[in-house]
């Protein structure tokens, strides 16, 4: 077995029912332990599915997704819960509740349905909200947070369940340039000091080149494009993909973006 | 501290039920009186686990389908559960302990009813839809359980108020024996489900990347709820509110994680009921009120005070 690889995605196919076209279609993916991976593309491009298929919650129609070498299908919830930490793109906790108690919830993959929470699981809790610099944040009720809070808050709660993989959705939506800065050096931290693998939905192209080590980019559920963020981000794969004239300009050694304007008044 | 004021609470319930009632019984006559012994202290007991294990499966369900208005009454499985426990006393089938079956077979019925109206385009489980159906549906099992009393001779339908609003005039050992055996293994299911509801409260998704197995979470809360529910409609009718207000007030004092909360529900639900029970016993004697009346008098006024306390907070 290839030694640090966790997630391989082979030629995945996915349909919802009543629509004609398909969610996903040969798309394949392999994570391995301290790679930050990108996903992108339009939207309805098939990222948010891609991310279900390949963690297990959608039934892909064909294709193959294996976890540690085993199919995902075939993984308990709560084992997968132990290697895999998800940060969806929403959620709504219905009750009001403590930023503690929302990042214990990551530990409840390790606890047993009686048991109380024992000193390892405060001590993760601990770490993680440090890690995401939310310890100040942690007698504070959720509703109190702000965007940029609650995402941290919800990044602790997947560190909290002690991963090797991180699947994060749009984890930076509406957040401002600092914390979206925070939240990918990060990212970039976790997988570079603890190896940790991770994969990231987002919008942010030029924050995707200069973050991730490969860039999958998806168009209308179909591959575009897979590899190093220079070889996938060229001008004329982004113009095709997203349907609009760029430019590429490299920062730092990696591809950025800028959409050009339009030539004639429209 | 919050642990020993509900202790108190329910021993002074507790002592409420046997010391008062209609019938004058010297306080040093309690041990030994037979109107405690048969009537007083079953009934009470009776109303404890009743109150329980509405409150507990209110605040399950409430986990469940992501809806903090969500209770066994406004979900219809009560009307369902009242539904199958009259069809079967109108045509003679069971004895107490038959009861609850015919009872949660009506409440699955419901339940299985309410969840196919809710589920929109197949897939997705719309909350405020899977309420408005078990209203819905909670209505119709009503109408059809008041047809159904009012038409039937069966001697056993006397006291029709006791599935309508709620009764616990017939209370016996054997009666809480039914009861507890009954409420004991849903009860247990519950209690061991409450972390997977902490996650469920999330969505479904979530929790599900938090490690809950969503489908089988499901499957036993909706059966665990619904026979804890049947349980007690078969030995006391519908009673509204005790599923709804008790577990609203137990998140405010116990927070959200359910393994605090269900057990707090638990003994509040109990404590509530009892007191509610010994108001209706007292409050007319000789006569009595319908207890489901009294939760409904008592609780309507208070939740709509503490809905107002907390949206305006």
């Amino acid at each position: 077995m290839d030694h640090g690889l966790i997630l391989a995605v082979r030629d995945l196919v996915c349909r919802y029912r009543g629509v004609p076209n398909d969610a996903l279609n040969g798309v394949s993916l392999e994570v391995r332990a301290g790679e930050v991976h990108a996903v992108l593309g339009p939207n309805g491009s098939g990222k948010t599915t891609f991310v279900r298929a390949a963690l297990g919650v959608l039934r892909p129609a064909s294709g193959a997704v294996e976890l540690l070498g085993r199919p995902v299908a075939a993984w308990p919830r709560r084992e997968l819960a132990r290697v895999v930490g998800v940060v969806p793109q929403r959620e709504d906790n219905l009750f009001p509740q403590r930023v503690r108690d929302t990042v214990l919830l990551g530990r409840y993959a390790h606890l047993s349905p009686w048991g109380a929470e024992r000193a390892a699981d405060r001590a993760a809790v601990a770490r993680a909200l440090a890690a995401c610099d939310a310890t100040a944040l942690a007698d504070r009720w959720l509703w109190t947070l702000s965007g940029g809070e609650y995402q941290r808050v919800r990044l602790a709660r997947a560190l909290a369940q002690e991963p090797r993989l991180l699947v994060l959705d749009e984890p930076t939506a509406s957040l401002d340039v600092r914390h979206e800065m925070e939240l990918f050096e990060l990212l970039r931290g976790l997988a570079d000091r603890e190896g940790l693998g991770v994969v990231l939905i987002t919008h942010h192209v030029n924050l995707a080149a200069r973050f991730a080590d490969r860039v999958l980019l998806l168009d209308a559920g179909r591959p575009a494009a897979w590899g190093a963020p220079s070889d996938v981000l060229t001008a004329e794969t982004v113009e095709r993909v997203f349907s609009w004239p760029v430019a590429i300009t490299p920062f730092d050694g990696r591809p950025q973006i800028t959409p050009l304007r339009r030539k004639e008044p429209v | 501290m919050r642990w020993l004021g509900l202790g108190a609470a329910a021993a002074a319930a507790f002592a409420a039920a046997v010391v008062l009632g209609p019938a004058d019984v010297p306080l040093r006559d309690l041990a030994t009186s037979d109107i405690v012994r048969l009537l007083r202290l079953p009934r009470a007991v009776l109303a404890f686990l009743v109150g329980g294990s509405l409150a507990v499966a209110g605040a399950s369900l409430q986990a469940l389908v992501r809806n903090p208005l969500a209770d066994p009454f406004l979900l219809g499985l009560s009307g369902g559960a009242g539904l199958g426990a009259v069809v079967a006393l109108a045509l003679h089938l069971p004895g107490p302990w038959g009861l609850p079956l015919a009872a949660f077979a009506g409440a699955i019925l419901a339940m299985g009813l309410v969840y196919r109206l809710a589920l929109v385009s197949g897939s997705a489980l719309d909350p405020r839809i899977l309420l408005l159906a078990g209203v819905a549906v909670g209505a119709f099992a009503a109408a059809v359980t008041t047809a159904i009393v009012s038409l039937a001779e069966a001697a056993e339908l006397r006291n029709a108020f006791l599935w309508l609003w709620g009764g616990l005039s017939g209370a016996s050992w054997t009666a809480v024996a039914v009861l507890a055996a009954y409420a004991a293994v849903p009860l247990v299911a519950l209690f061991g489900a409450a972390r997977s509801l902490d996650l469920l409260a999330l969505g479904e998704e979530p929790a599900a990347y938090l490690g809950a197995d969503v489908r089988r979470v499901r499957r036993r809360v909706y059966l665990a709820a619904s026979l804890l529910t049947a349980a007690a409609v078969a030995v006391s009718g519908v009673i509204g509110f005790v599923g709804l207000l008790v577990p609203h007030l137990c998140r405010r004092l116990w927070g959200q994680l359910h393994r605090a909360l269900l057990p707090a529900a638990f003994l509040g639900g109990g404590t509530l009921l009892a007191l509610a029970d010994t108001a209706a016993r007292v409050a007319v004697a000789p006569r009595e009120l319908p207890v489901g009346i009294v939760t409904a008098l008592l609780g309507v006024p208070l939740f709509v005070l503490l809905l107002r306390r907390w949206t305006t907070a």
